[in-house]
């Protein structure tokens, strides 16, 4: 076991001797496993950051709010049988908040009808386009996981009465508002007023497409008064317990059933969403990355394996004496396999080191070039890109340390 | 065969470090068939110096090989240490190599990026001695054929005889049963060659057993026992009187 150690330390000796001596022919040869490291790289950190991205964007929305709405949030194949659908109105939420009240241990909270529209926002000359300007209650701010940089949220007697006030992104308050506090100030949305009470903190943006601070909410009945007659919405409910989020979707499809009236036999005309749903929207992205992914790898490491092959068996050419000579002092066959395994292995990783770094470097730049994209550059594939390295090693010094094994002290020792 | 009862009347008794009986080796070269020995028989004692002589291509390598457990006989019977070499498999042959047999080369076979220390240890790696002791053994070693001043030298920093020294404490390092040298001085001027010679000597005089291959009749002088060979075959094998033997060591 010792004497195990003892070669093997000894043979990491060899090769990192070798591969100085040869620094060029090693980074050369290397060079397959080097880029095979960086796609394999490359592609994690792209699919984890666009997971962790989703889950930064998706944060905002709360993870224990379902949404009613009349699409699902997925992609359907008849589209046509949604389009029909009656549509779902902000007047809805008020039958539901009074059957949670009524059903004893509800799984829900409370339900808040939201409207949106796109609009442009004025103050003085400045103008912001595409705001999203949304009405709905103040229990928003329940299901909404966001901070205020200042000021506050509109309160119930506000909400109710629709009073001219609104809170904004922090998008819109920075363009509007880029050295004063815009507080008590008011904006013009549609040539009307309403006057700034709070400031939402930063969002950022969802996925890097677009951004979440650009926004103006304000009460459900100023909304509709000044942007549209036409009571569409969305109704978000705040659910209780989030580790019983089914029991409380079931929950709110017989309440929604009794709200839209359907007998028993009829087929459900709304759709109930959640933010994990959405998630699975994102697997088509995130295989194909993985599957030109692999491919880039595969290729590029199967073409460094030969590479690491042939060099290695060139080295056994080279030091074919060496091997007698070895072999003539005691050395095992399985001391000679492992000499060389361990050669083809030491050139696989410090490929895998290149590549690593090279990866870490770009990905370091793409975060640098746009702070927006989420790049997460994780141990694991530290790990994985060692792991892969290893055994590109081992796979590709197998048949030439296997051949030095085998060779025949006598011949060995003949060669010159 | 006569020539093995001639010895074993007349010279060293006791156990034998090795004795082959009737030993063959055959190559097959394509369609021509060379053979290497033809049936050789040979006892060697514990503290014996033995120089094998004859011409190029009378088998000399080819017998110090079969000796050195780096090869095996076509047929015949080789007891290492009272043990059948034959039925030996590949690790234990290795084993016997390491532990056993100290080889010197004619042409050196040292590592070339590695020190005079660094090659020296190598037998003891392959034999599980611990970095700190290897060290130490390997500095003894070198001390020993007088290169304590060269350790930490690379090959190509170090003269052919100083090369050839490194390879004799690498032989010697691990204590081994016999020292079998091909030709040590044959890359060697006379005088190099003569240092190595005196370096062998001193390790016979210290209890070391020493085979010796060589077609030169004046190295082949050191020893105290000469075998001949010739196509495959022992011609002689004498024992030379102590008194030559010594006259041949004062005079060189
Ligand atoms: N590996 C081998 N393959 C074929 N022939 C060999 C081999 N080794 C030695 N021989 C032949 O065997 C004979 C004896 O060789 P060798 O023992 O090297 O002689 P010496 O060392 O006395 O010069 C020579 O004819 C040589 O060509
Ligand atoms: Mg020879």
């Amino acid at each position: 076991m010792r004497r195990f150690v003892y070669e093997i330390s000894e043979s990491w000796k060899i090769a990192a001797a070798q591969m100085r001596s040869n620094m060029m022919r090693s980074t050369l040869t290397a060079l397959g496993v080097i880029i095979g490291i960086v796609a394999v790289t490359l592609m994690g950190t792209a699919i984890s950051g666009i997971s962790i991205g989703f889950d930064k964007s998706m944060a905002i929305f709360g993870d224990d709010v379902l949404y009613v709405g009349q699409w699902p949030w997925k992609q359907v194949d008849d589209w046509w049988n949604y389009r029909d659908r009656k549509k779902i109105k902000t007047e809805y939420a008020e039958p539901i908040n009074r059957m949670i009240v009524a059903t004893p241990k509800s799984n829900l909270t409370v339900a808040v009808p939201t409207s949106s529209v796109y609009r442009s926002v004025k103050y003085g000359n400045g103008e912001v386009n595409n705001v999203l300007v949304r009405g709905t209650v103040s229990d928003y701010v329940i299901t909404s996981t966001f901070d205020f940089k200042e000021g506050r949220f509109f309160n119930e007697l506000e909400s109710r009465g629709g009073a001219n006030v609104c809170v904004v992104g922090y998008d819109v308050a920075n363009a509007l508002f880029p050295s004063a506090s815009p507080l008590d100030k008011s904006v013009l949305i549609n040539g009307q007023p309403f006057k700034v009470i709070g400031v939402i903190s930063r969002q950022g943006t969802f996925l890097g497409l677009f951004s979440l601070d650009s926004i103006v909410v304000m009460p459900l009945p100023a909304f509709q008064k000044y942007f549209t007659a036409k009571s569409e919405a969305d109704i978000l409910v705040k659910v209780k317990d989030k580790t019983k989020l089914a029991e409380a979707k079931d929950e709110l499809v017989g309440i929604m059933r009794r709200v839209r009236g359907l007998s028993p036999e009829k087929k459900e005309d709304f759709s109930i969403n959640e933010q994990q749903a959405l998630k699975s929207t994102l697997d088509p992205i995130k295989n194909s990355i993985a599957i030109a992914g692999l491919f880039i790898t595969g290729l590029s490491l199967f073409v460094g394996a030969i590479g690491i092959m042939n060099i290695t068996f060139v080295s056994v050419k080279e030091r074919t004496k060496e091997i007698g000579t070895r072999k003539a002092l005691g050395a095992r066959r399985r001391t000679i396999l492992l000499q060389f395994l361990i050669e083809s292995t030491a050139l696989c990783l410090l490929g895998g080191f290149i590549g690593l770094t090279l990866a870490f470097l770009m990905c370091f730049l793409i975060g640098v070039g746009f702070p927006s994209f989420p790049v997460h550059f994780s141990t694991d594939l530290v790990l994985v890109s060692m792991i892969v390295s290893v055994l590109t090693g081992l796979i590709a010094g197998f048949a030439p340390a296997w051949t030095a094994s085998r060779l025949d002290p006598v011949a060995a020792l003949r060669y010159e | 065969m006569e020539t093995l009862d001639e010895s074993l009347n007349i010279r060293p008794h006791g156990r034998s470090v090795i004795e082959i009986q009737d030993i063959t080796k055959r190559y097959v070269m394509g369609e021509e068939i060379v053979h290497a020995l033809r049936g050789v028989s040979l006892r060697i004692h514990r503290n014996e110096y033995i120089a094998i002589m004859g011409p190029s291509g009378s088998g000399k390598s080819t017998l110090m090989n079969m000796l050195g457990c780096l090869d095996t006989p076509t047929s015949g019977r080789y007891e290492f240490n009272g043990k059948n070499v034959a039925e030996m498999d590949d690790n234990e042959l290795a084993e016997i190599r390491n532990r056993e047999i100290g080889f010197v080369f004619q042409t050196f076979n040292l590592l070339p990026r590695s020190t005079s220390l660094r090659n020296v240890e190598l037998p003891l790696i392959y034999a599980g001695i611990n970095p700190e002791k290897r060290e130490e053994m390997a500095a003894h070693a070198l001390q020993e054929v007088g290169l304590a001043d060269r350790m930490n030298h690379k090959p190509n920093e170090l003269s052919g005889g100083q090369r050839q020294r490194v390879a004799i404490a690498r032989a010697l390092v691990n204590n081994p049963s016999i020292i079998l040298a091909d030709e040590p001085t044959g890359n060697l001027d006379s005088k190099t060659g003569g240092e190595i010679m005196a370096v062998m000597e001193t390790l016979y005089q210290r209890g070391h057993t020493i085979i010796l291959v060589t077609h030169e009749a004046d190295i082949a002088r050191h020893a105290r026992r000469t075998v001949h060979l010739r196509d495959g075959l022992i011609e002689s094998d004498d024992y030379l009187p102590l008194m030559e033997s010594e006259f041949a060591i004062s005079s060189s």
